[in-house]
Order: C-alpha cells, then sequence, then structure tokens
C-alpha cells in the first residue's frame, strides 16, 4: 500500500466505481448492467457517472430480471465481452443461481476448456442496515463451494478498488460481494496515477501479533482489528488476517499466521453453520492440529433469519464483544 | 409483423442445396441410431436423448447461420450439433466420454460443444441456454458484428421463467436473438397441452416479438421461415419467436420404451403421414433433381461414415486421470 500522504479518502463505492472506470477504459469488452445502473448510478453509488462516460451500449438498465440478466451476461462473456452484472442485493443471487451456479460456474471446465466466462457479478452482502431477512443475508460460502466461481470479499477502499480490477480482468466468473455496512465507509485509496491490482488468493496481514490469529472476512475485519486493540490493551497480541478472497483461499498465509500463534478464531458474517469459517477452522485443524494450543474457533451470524428489529438484529451480528471474548476464552489455559 | 415474405427463399435454393439438407437430416438420423445402438450394447455411459423425427428444425435453421452466429441447445441436441457444423468423430468421442471428444470427454451427450462452429453448448437445464444465446447476441449488437444468437429450446421451457426474461431482454434492446422452440408435444413423459396454458406463439408477440407457428416436419418450410428473421436480426431488427411442431420418435430417454402416455397410432401417424426426411425425399424426387437410385446412394455413404466415426471414437482413449482437475478455472 502507497503511504497515506499519496492517498486520497475513497468510501468503498468510489473505490469500486474507481475500478470499473479504469477498467472500461482500458477495455472496450467490459460493459455494465444492472437495475439501475445507468441514470440512477446504482443504489449504492457504485456505478455513478459511468453512463456519462461509456454511453448506453455499455451501461445498461435493466429489467428486475435477475436470472435472466445472470444469464445474457454469462452468454455474452462466453462470446467475447466481459461483463460486469450488478446484482443489487447478494439476497437476489439465488434468483440468479441457475445461471450462475449451472451455466457461468461449470462451463469452461465442461467444454474441455474451450470457452471461458469472464465476468463479474458485483453484490452486496452483510446485515446491520436494518433491511431485514431478505435483504442482508452473507452468501459467500453458497458460492464458494461451487468449484469454477472465484468469490472476492474486500474489508478496505483500497482492497476493494484492487480486487475489482482484478475481478473484471479475470477469464473466470467473479462473485464480488460489497459488505454494505461499511459501502460509505472511506478509506485511504492511492492516487489514480499509481495504478495496482490486487491479486486473488493473497491474503493480507491487517494487524501482526503473536498470541492469536484472527481470521476475518469483510466487515468482521473491522470488528476484529477493535477486538484486537481491545485485546492489546490487556497485553494480549492479535494478528488480524484477511484472505480477501475466499475462492482462491490463500491458505499458506492463513496457516503461517497460525503456525506463528498457535491460536486461531475465524470471524466471518454468513451463517456460521456450514460456513466460511468452518471451511477455514477445518483447513487450519487438518494441517495444524498438533502445533495448536487451544481449539480453532469460529464466530459466523447467528444461524437465524436476519430480523428486523434493531435490538434484535444485532444480536446476530458478529461483533467485537464477542470476539474479546473468545479471544480472553482461547487464552486463558 | 409477418414473418412470411411473398415468395419462398427455398424456391431459389439449387438442388445441390436441398440435396445437402437431406443428407444432413439423414446423417443426423444414422447418428442417432448409431447412438441408441451404442446404448443398446451398454457401450455408453450415463444417459441420452435422441431427436430422431426433430431433424428438420436444427437443419433448416442452422441452413442459415455461418460460424459466427452462435446456438445454444438442449438435452436433445445431437442435431443441432451437427447442422451447425461439428464432425461426427469428436461427438461421437464425447458422448462416449473419449479424450477425443469435443469437450474432451467432460460434457458429455448433455453438455456437447463446439466453440469452432459457433455452438455454445447442448444444456442440462432446461431453458439454461436460452439467455446464453441471448447474451451472444447482447455480445453481436455490441461488437457489431452482424451475428445472431439462436437458442434452441422444447415445449417444457415454454413453462420456465427465463424464457420469458430472457425474451423481454431481447425484446427491450433489439437483439438479434431467434428464439426456436421445438415442440415435439411431450416435455419428458407428459402431453405439452396438458401443462400448458395459451397459445404458444403469444409469449412472443406479448413482448411485441414477430412470432410464427412453422412445420417442423418439413425443412424447407424451416428454413423459409427463419431466412426473413434471420436477415432482419442481422440488420438489428431485432428478435424473433418459432414455435416448430415437430415430433419426438422414440421416447424422452432411452429407458422410455413404452410411452404409455400416447398412443401407437399417433406414433405411426406421425412417422408415416410427417416424417421430415421422406418428405425432403419425395420433393427431389418429384422435383426430377434426383433419382431413387442417387439418393439410396447417399443413405449408404451416411451409414458408412457414422459407421466409420463411431468405430473411431469407440478406438479412442478414455481421458487421462490429470485431466480430471484441468479446466475448473481459465488462465
Amino acid at each position: 500500500m502507497s503511504s497515506p500522504t499519496e492517498a486520497r479518502q475513497l468510501t468503498f463505492s468510489q473505490a469500486v466505481n474507481e475500478a470499473i472506470r479504469e477498467e472500461m477504459d482500458r477495455d472496450h469488452r467490459v460493459i455494465l448492467f444492472g437495475e439501475d445502473v445507468a441514470a440512477a448510478g446504482g443504489v449504492w453509488k457504485v456505478t455513478e457517472g459511468l453512463l456519462d462516460r461509456f454511453g448506453a451500449e455499455r451501461v445498461l438498465d435493466t429489467p428486475i430480471s435477475e436470472a435472466g440478466i445472470a444469464g445474457l451476461g454469462v452468454g455474452a462473456a462466453m462470446t467475447g465481452l466481459r461483463p460486469i452484472v450488478e446484482i443489487m442485493f447478494g439476497d437476489f443471487l439465488p434468483l440468479a443461481s441457475d445461471q450462475i451456479v449451472n451455466q457461468a460456474a461449470k462451463t469452461y471446465y465442461m467444454s474441455g476448456g474451450m470457452t471461458s466466462v469472464p465476468m463479474v457479478f458485483l453484490t452486496s452482502m452483510g446485515a446491520g442496515r436494518r433491511l431485514a431477512a431478505q435483504h442482508s443475508q452473507s452468501l459467500q460460502a453458497w458460492f464458494a463451494h461451487i468449484p469454477g466461481l472465484k468469490v472476492a470479499l474486500p474489508s478496505s477502499p483500497h482492497d476493494a478498488k484492487g480486487l475489482m480490477k482484478t475481478a473484471i480482468r479475470d477469464e473466470n466468473p467473479v462473485i464480488f460481494l460489497q459488505d454494505k455496512v461499511d459501502i460509505y465507509q472511506k478509506g485511504p485509496v492511492p492516487d489514480p496515477s499509481h495504478e495496482y491490482t490486487i491479486p486473488f488468493g493473497r491474503a493480507d496481514v491487517k494487524r501482526e501479533g503473536e498470541d492469536l490469529t484472527l481470521i476475518a472476512t469483510s466487515s468482521m475485519v473491522r470488528q476484529a482489528l477493535d477486538a484486537a486493540s481491545e485485546l492489546a490493551e490487556e497485553g494480549i497480541e492479535s494478528e488480524v488476517i484477511d484472505p480477501r478472497t475466499l475462492a482462491p483461499l490463500d491458505e499458506e498465509s492463513l496457516l503461517d499466521s497460525v503456525r506463528k500463534t498457535a491460536r486461531c478464531l475465524v470471524i466471518d458474517e454468513g451463517y456460521q453453520r456450514y460456513g466460511a469459517g468452518a471451511e477455514i477452522a477445518a483447513l487450519v485443524g487438518e494441517n495444524l492440529f498438533y502445533d495448536l494450543e487451544a481449539p480453532v474457533r469460529r464466530l459466523g451470524a447467528m444461524d437465524v433469519p436476519v430480523p428486523f428489529s434493531p435490538t434484535l438484529e444485532d444480536l446476530t451480528i458478529p461483533r467485537k464483544e464477542q470476539i474479546v471474548e473468545i479471544a480472553r476464552q482461547m487464552l486463558e489455559d | 409483423m409477418a414473418l412470411t415474405t411473398e415468395s419462398p427463399p427455398s424456391q431459389g435454393l439449387a438442388a445441390a442445396a436441398r440435396l445437402k439438407m437431406l443428407r444432413q437430416m439423414l446423417t443426423i438420423r444414422a447418428f442417432e441410431h448409431r447412438v441408441g445402438e451404442f446404448y443398446e450394447r451398454a457401450e455408453m455411459p450415463g444417459i441420452t436423448h435422441l431427436s430422431i423425427g426433430q431433424e428438420a428444425v436444427a437443419v433448416g435453421v442452422c441452413a442459415h447461420l455461418n460460424r459466427n452466429d452462435y446456438i445454444t441447445s438442449t438435452h436433445r441436441g445431437h442435431g443441432h450439433c451437427y447442422a451447425k457444423g461439428a464432425g461426427l468423430v469428436p461427438m461421437f468421442g464425447e458422448l462416449l466420454g473419449k479424450a477425443n471428444g469435443y469437450c474432451r470427454g467432460k460434457g458429455g451427450s448433455m453438455h456437447i460443444a463446439d466453440r469452432e462452429t459457433g455452438h455454445l453448448g447442448a444444456n442440462a437445464i432446461i431453458g439454461g441456454g436460452i439467455p446464453l444465446a441471448t447474451g451472444a447476441a447482447l455480445s453481436a449488437k455490441v461488437l457489431r458484428n452482424r451475428g445472431v444468437g439462436v437458442s434452441f429450446f422444447g415445449d417444457g421451457a415454454l413453462n420456465e421463467g427465463i424464457l420469458l426474461e430472457s425474451m423481454n431482454l431481447a425484446a427491450i434492446w433489439n437483439l438479434p436473438a431467434i428464439f426456436a422452440c421445438e415442440n415435439n408435444h411431450y416435455g419428458e413423459y407428459t402431453p405439452t397441452d396438458q401443462v400448458t396454458a395459451g397459445r404458444l406463439t403469444l409469449r412472443g408477440e406479448a413482448f411485441g416479438i414477430p412470432s410464427a407457428e412453422v412445420d417442423g416436419m418439413d425443412v424447407l418450410a424451416v428454413y423459409d421461415a427463419t431466412d426473413a428473421a434471420v436477415q432482419r436480426a442481422r440488420g438489428g431488427g431485432g428478435p424473433s419467436f418459432f414455435v416448430f411442431d415437430t415430433y419426438r420418435y422414440l421416447g424422452h430417454g432411452m429407458s422410455d420404451r413404452t410411452r404409455p402416455y400416447r398412443s401407437q397410432e399417433e406414433e405411426d401417424e406421425w412417422r408415416s403421414q410427417r416424417d421430415p426426411i421422406e418428405r425432403l425425399r419425395n420433393q427431389l424426387l418429384g422435383a426430377g433433381l434426383c433419382s431413387e437410385s442417387e439418393l439410396d446412394a447417399v443413405g449408404q455413404e451416411v451409414r458408412a461414415e457414422v459407421e466409420e466415426a463411431a468405430r473411431l471414437a469407440q478406438e479412442a482413449p478414455f481421458p487421462d486421470p490429470e485431466e480430471v482437475d484441468r479446466h475448473v478455472f481459465a488462465d
């Protein structure tokens, strides 16, 4: 990362917008379509200004037809374009699941390597905005489970820009999840004259520490960093590491960190049961069982549909206090 | 908007072009019979669905297409694959799961594709290929290459929402897309009319898409109906929808042998009165364009070609074990 003095403060949505703009400038095959992405600039302001810059042939508003727009994206990707298809909320991915899971993910393999599907499904994830059960889920594990899909879920505007540029250049279908609770959070992003991409499958150590590894994704990274600050006051030094992509997963960096600390807590906002945390915990357990000082722990969203009422919703989302509590337990023995 | 032109374009087709159509239909039928034999002898893995009886739709539509045009096909898709230009050996190879198959044996009968000839793939999800061909039409429009995207699908897909979503998108974006429904009157084991409300072409008309019902047992009728649609699509005139009336002579799959959902009389009537190969053969003979012996010779050549291709595919090796995790991701 460049030094903060060179960097501007951008929101997630501004950073992703800049990534898309740069890639559309660079490659005329990149097109963008989705609900309200053109004239309105997207409900998350991620696509603001793109219609004016690239015109109505490359930036298209669509009907509310998630399966259809996903499928047209797949077909266009198979035949020479590099579409970015916005599915407004991750909760709507199930409407497009056949096209994502049965078509996009499998085409390259089923065709014996004849036809690739270079495209991005740009969507949002996460609870915390009082949007209730059908606008708040974190379904990254569903898609990371499917061979042929890549899954990126950045935790900072800087990472979001670099990962989005990589997603657009990737030859494979990428599910790109923006955590909506953070989407207007600002963070340092290098000046556009300093172009950068972030390769998939490369975890980033967000904080170094010796006592405990906190593996965290998306907005859970912020929770983990806040927990690490609090734990540091008690003399517990946590390492916070963000895989940044669940597929591919940077297994080596995650394992290296846990080798060093011998303790591991995984925090991912998907439902805890059968979630990304379970997969990463199993990875650590299978590889480092004899190096561990404590059982691997995981923390995910409560296994309930996300409730509307704020007092209830907040109980379902993994939070700093829980991380601190589990970390203390892990260091007690 | 009418889809018919004043004088049928097929009237201008030279004898050689008509004979080519006959030859293609004969080849598809011989191929399908040979696939059936593989299956009966337990020499072919998995399941398969034969298109005997439906040859005219694939041949009549694809006669207008070139390599820059894309098609998507269905689980009953061997005919589309061949009509679009694929070769018999890699087709058989794919069906047998051999390394020389179009998809290196990884797709099989239900996923066969041939990029070289613009075949994006058969699809084992009903309606799954429809938005893909429509997306290919979007590419053609954006890249301005005058290509068209044709989705073949069965009557079963008429009740899938993805068809309606794709039609709407094709209509609002004026895409060079052709929706080619093969109505063989049965969705798997269930008669179409029991499960399908409304006049079928209304599904296209509802979106303002020029739509027509066409005799899918007459290859020249299929050719004539689609000629204007393909030209209009290339010229920026937008999508078309066809419901081709056709018939699946055999069962849904190889295990559907007794076909209790329909009568022998019905099957006999389609076979004896409307067979697309007999029909074109009689037209060629009636017009004095070929002799009986010439056509018999074509039939023999076709059967020999198919038999030879089947032999070559059968002799080909299976994929190496290292293939199993190749091509999950493209580089």
